[in-house]
């Protein structure tokens, strides 16, 4: 008997130990997911390993990294432009250097270099050199080794820039990113909305038992095909159709984006939107029907105000799952992190960008690490969207 | 007479709501049909025998599929393996065990918040826990876990709503038999349970083999000239195989009919589970009824 009840125990606590398994998982996700993130915010603005000298006269010691891309694509060519001197700006890398020096001058194993750079940069007022730290004679006279930045939090969720693999200083801003994955999934369910409700009413209030049995499974059916088998319809059908439609010169546009989320939405917000139909009271609808209204005005009169709230639901719970998609939208969108300004443009979303760019960037660098705080803002994204979901349910609960 | 068109004009509009309606519905399963019907018609001439069984050639652009097709099913029983018995245990807790206390509602928020995580977010997850802080490389074991814990939460949900549709007598009738709950759970509740919990099995793992993003850093290669030895090896997959050809590689318009194989190789794959588990469903519950 004692055996009996301590076997009990022990089972209770191991399956107590499995069902926090999600909790634990979700903490983990959380955990991880910020940590390699927030080195971000710790790690220098420019390349690792690398620094930026100017003349010891030149009164400019700080660039930010928006400043240091226009300087080195020569779209700010004078030093007053960024605080300094009336002084053009004179572009130097590291393979400039047999430019000005010798082969004898800079040694046979390379060794005389720092000196080399010392003396290029004390010589020339309005330089800008991007050397490796290891190149640089921080002893030597005439010199300023420019002071080294954090990438601040601002930078990067207000920058407007997303150019990651940049030199010499690495762009990461998130706004395109933000808004390409904003536009595509609000605009795809602009487009599920009607369909998704027409299906739902169908379904709930019009179809016979034969026509439903026939819709659910072509549902489920849709809401099984895998994301990357749309993308890929997306790629070879949607794509030209819209690239012939609008006479563009590339196909792979944010509506290509759109329209598949659209469909692969389509799932969710029909079983959601359906289930909330269906809670309306049949007192209800009959109290409307004696009085003489058609089966139509009772539908919008009393069935959709009454399931509001479950549509919002549906609504939300949609966004949610078009904002996380991943391989559809990396296929089909064209990824040109540029912020939006109509449809029919190429577009970037978050977990697009992670998908493309997590395989090329080293691990523990400033790029992987962006990468990890895009994977935050998603993470925190759909949280919002889960909490809303939570939020509007518990409100329907509380008014029945 | 006024009152007449106002009868009229109500009966219009009705009639034009619910053809709308049903020109919709009717769409929607059009949009099924094209992109099922497109795959199939232009896959169906590539997929033969031994298109199935060999490996790619040619720069991915003659050969089969089979390393891929064997990687799937390894990432299949391997996250079936992570995720079946902790999902299963974890709905019989909540379901039997818990009550509707605040742990409860706790883990269920929780599991509701991990079925929202976006498939990415589990790829960036497994990449950082599996791949490089347990050391696991990109392999078949990092893949498994990290997909077994983005089905988990379907596991858990099938679970908790096979038990609760077994009615409270069995339950009751058991215990007052003399045997303890545990001896209830085993020999009464999780038989009857089993058949729809092993529907929720199979939808979940219709679910996993058409997963991409959680594999792409976890588990998966752009080629490999053997199969993999250990659950250590990278794999080919079938999912991110489809994506490969047809957006990289070395000529994309001469792998386009491997892509239209693949993808039908895939789609058959995800129906076919998804198709066994509704007809299993329908059988089981014939069986219960009569």
């Amino acid at each position: 008997m004692k055996l009996r009840k301590v076997t009990e125990l022990i089972a209770e606590k191991f399956l107590m130990l499995c069902s926090s398994v999600t909790t634990l998982t979700v903490i983990l996700i959380v955990i991880f997911l910020f940590s390699e993130g927030m080195g971000l915010f710790k790690s220098s603005d420019i390349e690792e390993g690398y620094a930026l000298v100017v003349n010891s006269e030149n009164p400019v010691s700080k660039l930010s990294p928006e400043q240091i891309m226009e300087v080195f694509d020569s779209k700010v060519t004078l030093w007053s432009e960024v605080g300094g001197n009336d002084e053009p700006i004179l572009l130097f890398r590291l393979n400039d250097l047999p430019a000005y020096f010798t082969e004898e001058e800079m040694g046979d194993e390379l060794q005389y270099v720092p000196q080399c750079i010392g003396q290029l940069v004390s010589k020339e007022p309005g330089i800008i050199a991007f050397v490796p730290k290891m190149y640089v004679d921080s002893t030597a006279s005439g010199i300023k080794v420019m002071e080294e930045g954090h990438i601040r939090p601002g930078d990067f969720f207000d920058g407007k820039y997303w150019y990651p693999t940049s030199q010499p200083a690495p762009l990461f801003g998130v706004l395109p990113l933000v808004m390409g994955t904003l536009w595509v999934s609000l605009w795809a369910i602009l487009i599920a909305l009607p369909f998704g409700l027409a299906v739902a009413i169908y379904l709930a209030e019009l179809a016979d038992s034969r026509l439903r049995s026939m819709l659910k499974p072509v549902i489920e059916l849709l809401a099984g095909i895998p994301s990357v088998v749309y993308g890929f319809f997306g790629l070879v059908v949607i794509v030209p159709l819209i690239q012939k439609g609008f006479g563009l010169s590339v196909g792979e546009t944010g509506l290509a984006g759109s329209i598949i989320l659209a469909i692969m939405a389509l799932p969710t917000i029909i079983t959601v939107a359906e289930d909330a139909l269906r809670t309306t009271p049949r007192s209800m609808k009959e109290a409307s029907l004696s009085l003489g209204a058609s089966h139509w005005q009772t539908i919008y009169k009393v069935v959709i105000p009454y399931s509001l709230s479950g549509i919002t639901a549906a609504v939300v719970l949609g966004i949610g799952r078009a904002i996380g998609e991943t391989m559809a939208v990396l296929m089909v969108t064209g990824n040109a992190a540029v912020i939006p300004t109509t449809l029919l443009e190429p577009m970037r979303t978050i977990p697009a960008t992670i998908a493309a760019e997590l395989g090329e960037a080293p691990a523990g660098g400033a790029h992987y690490e962006a990468l990890f705080m895009l994977g935050c803002i998603l993470f925190v994204m759909t949280l919002i969207i889960s909490i809303s979901v939570e939020f509007i349910n518990s409100k329907k609960i509380g008014r029945q | 007479m006024k009152k007449m068109t106002g009868m009229q004009r109500k009966r219009i509009t009705q009639k034009v709501a619910f053809s709308l309606f049903r020109l919709l519905s009717f769409a929607v399963v059009g949009i099924l049909f094209w992109i099922l019907g497109f795959i199939i018609v232009k896959g169906i001439g590539v997929v033969d025998w031994e298109f199935l069984t060999s490996a790619p050639e040619d720069g991915m652009t003659g050969g089969g599929i089979f390393p891929a097709i064997v990687g799937t099913l390894a990432l299949i029983v391997g996250s079936m393996i992570v995720a079946f018995p902790i999902g299963v245990f974890s709905g019989i807790y909540i379901s039997e065990y818990a009550g509707n206390n605040w742990i409860v509602k706790f883990i269920r928020i929780m599991t509701n918040n991990l079925s929202g995580v976006p498939s990415i977010v589990f790829g960036l997850f497994g990449m950082a826990l599996f791949v490089n802080a347990l050391e696991f490389g990109d392999s078949i074991i990092a893949g498994s876990f990290t997909l077994g814990l983005l089905v988990l939460p379907v596991v858990i949900r099938t679970t908790e709503e096979a038990l609760r549709a077994i009615d409270d007598s069995y339950r009751v009738g058991s215990l007052a038999l003399g045997a303890s709950k545990l001896q209830t759970i085993r020999k009464v509740i999780l038989p009857m349970a089993m058949p729809n919990i092993t529907t929720g099995l199979i939808l979940s793992i219709g679910r996993v083999s058409g997963e991409t993003a959680p594999i792409l850093f976890t588990a998966v290669a752009y080629f490999l000239p053997k199969l993999p030895a250990s659950i250590f090896d990278q794999v080919m997959a079938l999912p991110y195989h489809l994506y490969v050809i047809s957006t990289s590689g070395t000529d994309i318009t001469a792998a386009r009919p491997i892509a239209y194989g693949t993808a039908l190789v895939l789609i058959m794959m995800v129906l076919f589970f998804n198709i066994m588990a509704s007809v299993l469903r329908k059988y089981f519950s014939k069986k219960t009824l009569s």
